[in-house]
């Protein structure tokens, strides 16, 4: 299977084979007009099986939204044909407006304006609290 | 601008200082009358209370300050449909401080992120109510001299009970000190305050169905009150409601110097006759409460002139 190279833009490389699609909605690449490749289970040594996505622009990648969905991931940066960038990424302290509140009772669900912030409360199990009411973000999916 | 949401956002020589402020304020009441002349407290209660809404006004009064404020949210703009944040704005116009309670989670985290004035948390849901933690702890110094090596048993709702939640997460700062918890099966103490607080910071607790076993263990008894308003489901509220009522007979295996509490207002978790046992604490925490709350007045205020 052959993908074009890319000119400028970025490849986000080693995403855990199945959460390719994610990382699309919730980067908002559905809404952007530009050439993006979603490959999925690609044969790789380190991780048995991964996904990658190649966005064919040279837009704002929300790396907070990639360090959330899967922080293991490397983000290459291309320009003009060439690599000049591996970005590591890690899971980022502070989400805004990167995922919902889901609990009824915060004062997040009455009130639109408020920003919906969670703040890293696990590093080691991944958790998230929303930093009004304290709620645990739901699981990726 | 320094606010009070939550009981940690209070180191532990803060709230020893509070403490040391409450008990001078015990002793020399005069000192402090006119201490908050010319200040204005607003409580924005947009949910019903008596204890802390009263508590907070008769300690400005106290203080020598003065109270404006509305009592229910259909008095005030949040009828129209005024956010948290405007309101905050705009009584940072009116006032000096604000005491807000409301029945959505973070309302008054919201509102010190708007206010030029200091806020503090008078409970948010079924989330935090620092100032009844410091009540609470207060009438335990004031009980037992201090707050190490003493064995807490905590009662009844520990799901929603958010002053069981606060005061644990206060207590477990101190060395030494046990938690029994005493549940039904459905309202036992959720999951991640065990892992977050108990078990991070190594404090050892047990959890047990039987109030009576528990007793002979116990220095402190905190009884909760199984609350309506935090079921969405009637059956399960009736279900659960008196599963543990104190009675004298419950306290024949007790200390002598056992000191039961309760953050009020009780339904009939603790009979009427142990009122006039000498352990019956929960009226003076009351009293705590308003002491508690000068002392936190007179830091937040003295703490914004800065």
């Amino acid at each position: 299977m052959n993908i074009d190279s890319i000119t400028n833009g970025f490849v986000i490389d080693h995403i855990t084979s199945g959460r390719g699609m994610l990382l699309y909605k919730m980067l908002g690449l559905d809404k952007i007009d530009c050439s993006i490749a979603i490959i999925k289970n690609v044969n790789s040594k380190k991780m048995g099986k991964k996904d990658i996505i190649k966005i064919d622009a040279d837009i704002d990648v929300n790396l907070d939204v990639i360090g959330y969905v899967d922080p293991d991931v490397t983000v290459n940066v291309i320009k003009d044909g060439k690599l000049i960038e591996k970005k590591t990424i890690d899971m980022p302290l502070i989400l805004e407006d990167v995922i919902k509140c889901k609990n009824p009772r915060c004062i997040t669900s009455t009130e639109q304006e408020i920003k919906h912030i969670f703040k890293l409360a696990d590093r080691e199990n991944g958790i998230y609290r929303c930093i009004y009411c304290e709620t645990k973000a739901k699981d990726k999916e | 601008m320094r606010s009070l949401i939550d009981i940690l956002d209070l180191s532990v020589k803060e709230i020893e200082e509070l403490i040391a402020v409450a008990c001078d304020i015990i002793e020399n009441p005069a000192k402090y009358a006119e201490t908050c002349r010319g200040k204005k407290l607003a409580t924005l209660f947009f949910e019903p209370s008596t204890r802390t809404r009263l508590s907070f006004e008769a300690a400005m009064y106290e203080l020598g300050g003065n109270v404006i404020g509305f009592s229910e949210a259909t008095s005030s703009s949040a009828a129209k449909g005024e956010s948290v944040a405007d309101t905050a704005k705009t009584i940072s116009c009116y006032a000096d401080i604000i005491a807000m309670r409301h029945p959505k989670e973070g309302a008054p985290l919201v509102a010190s992120q708007n206010a030029t004035i200091p806020v503090i948390n008078a409970g948010d849901g079924g989330h935090n109510h620092p100032t009844q933690t410091l009540a609470d702890l207060l009438t335990i110094y004031r009980e037992k001299g201090g707050f190490d090596n003493l064995t807490v048993g905590f009662c009844g709702d520990l799901k929603f009970g958010r002053t069981v939640h606060s005061l644990i997460s206060a207590l477990s700062r101190y060395s030494n000190v046990k938690f029994v918890l005493i549940s039904p099966e459905e309202l036992k103490l959720p999951s991640y305050i065990k892992k977050d607080v108990l078990k991070k910071n190594g404090i050892p607790y047990e959890q047990t169905t039987s109030l009576e076993e528990a007793m002979p263990k116990l220095d402190i008894l905190y009884m909760t009150r199984v609350q309506r308003e935090r079921f969405f489901n009637e059956e399960d509220y009736l279900r659960l409601k008196d599963s543990y009522v104190l009675e004298p007979n419950k306290l024949k295996n007790a200390k002598e110097d056992l000191c039961i509490m309760h953050p009020l207002p009780r339904v009939n978790e603790i009979s009427v006759s142990i009122d006039s046992d000498k352990r019956a604490c929960y009226f003076k925490q009351v009293l705590n409460g308003k002491y508690m709350r000068m002392a936190l007045i007179l830091k937040l205020l003295k703490e914004a002139q800065k």
